[in-house]
């Protein structure tokens, strides 16, 4: 056997390891550009009550954690069991941003399926999701004690993800 | 019932295909005949049983059995019966269904048109075929089974992407799966010969005609594809380098290759060893387009449904198929013998290059389309590669290719005198250079890349008249020197075609109100009105457009913006008013506040002529496929 009819089958092999790499990969998965920057400050009215308002800077100094939902989204129903245990957990306080919603909608859906948020913000025409390059519902953001966005996720939470990434990362932020 | 009937034969065929599959193998590997004689039999009853599944998915679209859930999900009742049909097709599991039933077709026309043929030849063909064709049965069955069923079952679909209720879409897969799978046959022959030993002559002259065939279908199917997407995604462009259709050209590139390589290992017995690695290489590529388009590992716009389970099962499939034939190659093209001699200056030589040129060209489409996964495989980051690395990369290499084009048919085999050739190609090289200056100065503006496009494409035009000319004058040229001719004729026109839009289309995004008028490339196009207009499945805003030149009028175009009940997503139908030397594009865009409408209008200079070139290669397959020496070959075997 010559060594040179063997390159296509060497060539081949090498293509296969890629590929089968790729398969474990997310090619819709885009890193946000906001990740290790302080997080858009915005004052928007809060869902439940309507004249007091919400902003992140009265956050500072605790690690917290913004889950962008809706009442009309589907996947926000199939993430709400594992939002409720995150909030039981009581690892870190979820706020909510409610987006392009309807305020008796969202308010319905949370009597109905139970609230895991401390409050939750109104984004009724979808401003503050433009600041955080929201583009799909739900998204979950957790924010350091600085006020710094240091993970982002697109897509329902997972109770997998939650115990191995965000359970250690907010374990890790809040050590002083 | 019935949709059982179709798993039922699904399941059945994937039996009997493992039976066409192994049998014939070892029957010819054991010199047992009576194992010989299953193979024809048996391509016979999968063909019969995937007629069978594939009819009774088509029953259960034409009679709206939303029990079947790929029906519930791709078809809706309102859908009219055309697309409920071209459905069956329009998703992950119907297509591949679709994939499996043209390859069993092609095994029985190969089983039917090979009887002249060594029996231990055909049954190792048909057996090889068998393998990929059970391979593929197992992954529809396990992963992917379009009769699977919905309880309780839906009250009505939820109907076909509006960007697929087209008829484009009814003929662009088949013909795109038929080149695809086309190349199968090519594929099972090199195995087939590398399996018995007998890399020859006679394989090639075997595998040409079915290489031809599939290449006939693949050019047709992407011109179709690239055609629809002009016409329907509403942005006026024909080619997007998106992986997909990069999937489908980059097998497109090797096939190519490995037709002109083909008949090399025909004439001369040369090459033996690298046309079989094409032929390996052209189907491979066909299995990887498919594992790219179906596994998700690439994003791209034509979003299909994916489930890692199926990446993995193609990954595998793949792996086992071509990581078995590039062994097999391995082990046995080292013992083919050398062909004859030649010169540097002879046929064999530019073939050989034009060889290396597309081989080339297609790894580097092949090398951008998987650039992203290989970087983010690295964990080097994201990245998306686009138009700008294909055009540059590509472009480049095409260059080389079309001068050699001119020249290869003119050489002969072995050792061809350049001087010779040179002085007879002189006139057609005048041709070119002239061309190249006085068309770009004529359209109104010259620039380096549209000259080059021209003097490249007259270059190929004139060369291949005189050579025409030449032919006529010494006898009756054969069909298939003529179709080598005019499917060289239409890459000239393919490229005249491209120069003409890149450089001399006029875009203009306007905004308009009924009786404005805009004009593009000498024409007025003015906006009568905006009507709202009921159709089958959809209510759609019609913009009627009065098209003239110089007072007189062309035409009235009406584009559309369609809104379909069973989808939020507005669609744009543009509209088109067609013509030998230019396209008018009108396409609809959001209405404004004020009654107005944003408007696009495209002048595109000769952008038929790229589909029209792409209809004159498969024309010159054609002709080749139909020359004389083949159809005696028919006619021993009838006798």
């Amino acid at each position: 056997m010559k060594a040179k009819f063997l390159i296509p089958l060497l060539l081949f092999i090498v293509l296969v390891v890629f590929l089968a790499i790729g398969l474990n990969r997310d090619p819709h998965e885009v890193p946000s550009p906001l990740i290790d920057k302080p997080a858009p400050a915005f004052e928007i009215a809060q869902l439940s009550e309507a004249h007091q308002s919400f902003s992140p800077a009265s956050m500072k100094g605790q690690v917290w954690i913004l889950n962008v939902w809706a009442s009309w989204c589907v996947a926000c129903r199939e993430e709400h069991p594992v939002l409720v245990d995150l909030a039981k957990s009581k690892m870190a306080p979820i706020i909510g941003l409610d987006y392009k919603d309807q305020r008796e909608d969202a308010l319905a859906m949370l009597a109905k399926q139970g609230n895991p948020y401390v409050l939750s913000a109104f984004d009724a025409n979808g401003r503050v999701g433009i600041d955080y390059g929201v583009y799909g519902v739900p998204e979950t953001y957790v924010i350091d004690k600085a006020g710094v966005i240091r993970f982002k996720h697109i897509g329902p939470l997972t109770m997998e993800l939650l115990n191995k990434k965000i359970y250690p990362l907010i374990s890790d932020l809040q050590k002083p | 019932m019935i949709p059982e009937f179709g798993h039922y034969a699904l399941i059945l065929a994937l039996c009997v295909s493992l039976i066409q599959g192994v049998l014939p193998l070892v029957g010819a590997h054991q010199g047992r005949r009576e194992w010989l004689m299953l193979a024809r039999p048996a391509a016979q009853t999968v063909f019969l049983l995937l007629g069978i599944a594939f009819a009774i998915l088509a029953w259960s679209f034409y009679v709206n059995d939303f029990s079947v859930l790929y029906v519930a999900e791709h078809s809706n009742s309102q859908l009219p019966v055309v697309y409920r049909l071209g459905a069956v097709w329009g998703g992950h599991e119907g297509s591949l269904l679709l994939w499996v039933f043209l390859l069993s077709t092609w095994t029985i026309m190969v089983a039917q048109l090979s009887k002249a043929l060594d029996e231990f030849m055909v049954a190792r063909v048909i057996g090889v075929l068998g393998l990929v064709i059970s391979g593929l049965l197992l992954f529809v069955l396990t992963t992917s089974n379009p009769f699977m069923r919905l309880f309780p079952a839906a009250q009505d679909g939820r109907s076909l992407n509006p960007l697929l209720q087209d008829p484009g879409l009814v003929f662009h897969p088949p013909m795109l799966y038929m080149g695809y799978v086309g190349f199968s046959v090519a594929f099972a022959f090199a195995i087939a010969s590398l399996l018995s030993g007998r890399l020859d002559a006679a394989w090639a002259r075997w595998s040409r005609p079915w290489t031809t065939a599939a290449w006939i279908f693949l050019t047709l199917g992407i011109a179709l594809g690239s055609w629809w997407a002009y016409y329907e995604l509403g942005w006026g462009g024909w080619w997007f380098w998106d992986p997909v259709e990069n999937a489908s050209f980059i097998p497109w590139l090797v096939g190519t290759a490995l037709l002109h390589s083909l008949a090399v290992t025909e004439k001369r017995g040369g090459f033996k060893s690298w046309t079989v690695l094409l032929a390996i290489t052209a189907f491979s590529l066909s299995l990887l387009g498919t594992f790219l388009v179906r596994s998700g590992v690439l994003t791209s716009v034509h979003a299909f449904a994916t489930d890692p389970r199926r990446g993995i099962f193609i990954l595998i499939f793949l792996t086992l198929v071509v990581g078995s034939s590039l062994g097999l190659y391995a082990w046995r093209a080292p013992k083919s013998s050398l062909g004859g001699k030649f010169s540097l200056s002879s046929r064999e030589t530019f073939i050989l290059l034009g060889n290396v040129f597309l081989v080339v060209s297609a790894g580097s489409v092949l090398l951008g389309t998987l650039y992203p996964l290989l970087i983010d495989a690295l964990h080097l980051g994201k990245i998306s590669v686009g138009p700008p690395y294909f055009n540059s990369v590509f472009v480049p290499i095409m260059i080389p290719l079309l001068v050699l084009m001119g020249i290869g048919p003119w050489t002969s085999w072995k050792n061809s005198d350049l001087l010779v050739v040179i002085k007879r190609l002189w006139l057609a090289g005048l041709a070119a250079v002239l061309a190249g200056i006085s068309i770009p100065l004529m359209m109104g503006e010259f620039t380096w890349l549209a000259g080059l496009g021209f003097l490249l494409a007259f270059w190929v035009i004139a060369s291949g008249c005189l050579q025409i000319i030449r032919q006529a004058k010494a006898g009756k040229p054969t069909r298939s020197f003529i179709g080598m001719q005019v499917a060289h004729l239409g890459i000239a026109v393919f490229v005249i075609g491209v120069t003409m839009v890149g450089a001399y289309q006029e875009e203009k995004d306007v905004r308009m109100s009924a009786g404005e008028t805009v004009s593009v490339g000498g024409y007025q196009i003015r906006l009568q009105d905006v009507n709202l207009v009921p159709g089958p499945n959809y209510q759609a805003m019609r913009g009627t457009f009065l098209l003239t030149k110089n007072g007189i009028t062309q035409a009235t175009l009406y584009p559309e913006k369609r809104n379909y009940f069973s989808s939020t997503m507005p669609m744009t139908e543009a509209a088109i008013d067609t013509g030998l030397t230019r396209d008018i594009y009108v396409s609809l865009g959001e209405e404004l506040p004020d009654k107005s409408w944003a408007v696009r209008v495209y002048y595109k200079p000769f952008v038929d002529w790229i589909w029209g070139g792409c209809l004159l290669m498969a024309l010159g397959g054609i002709l080749a496929i139909s020359d004389k020496r083949y159809r005696i070959q028919l006619k021993k075997q009838a006798s």
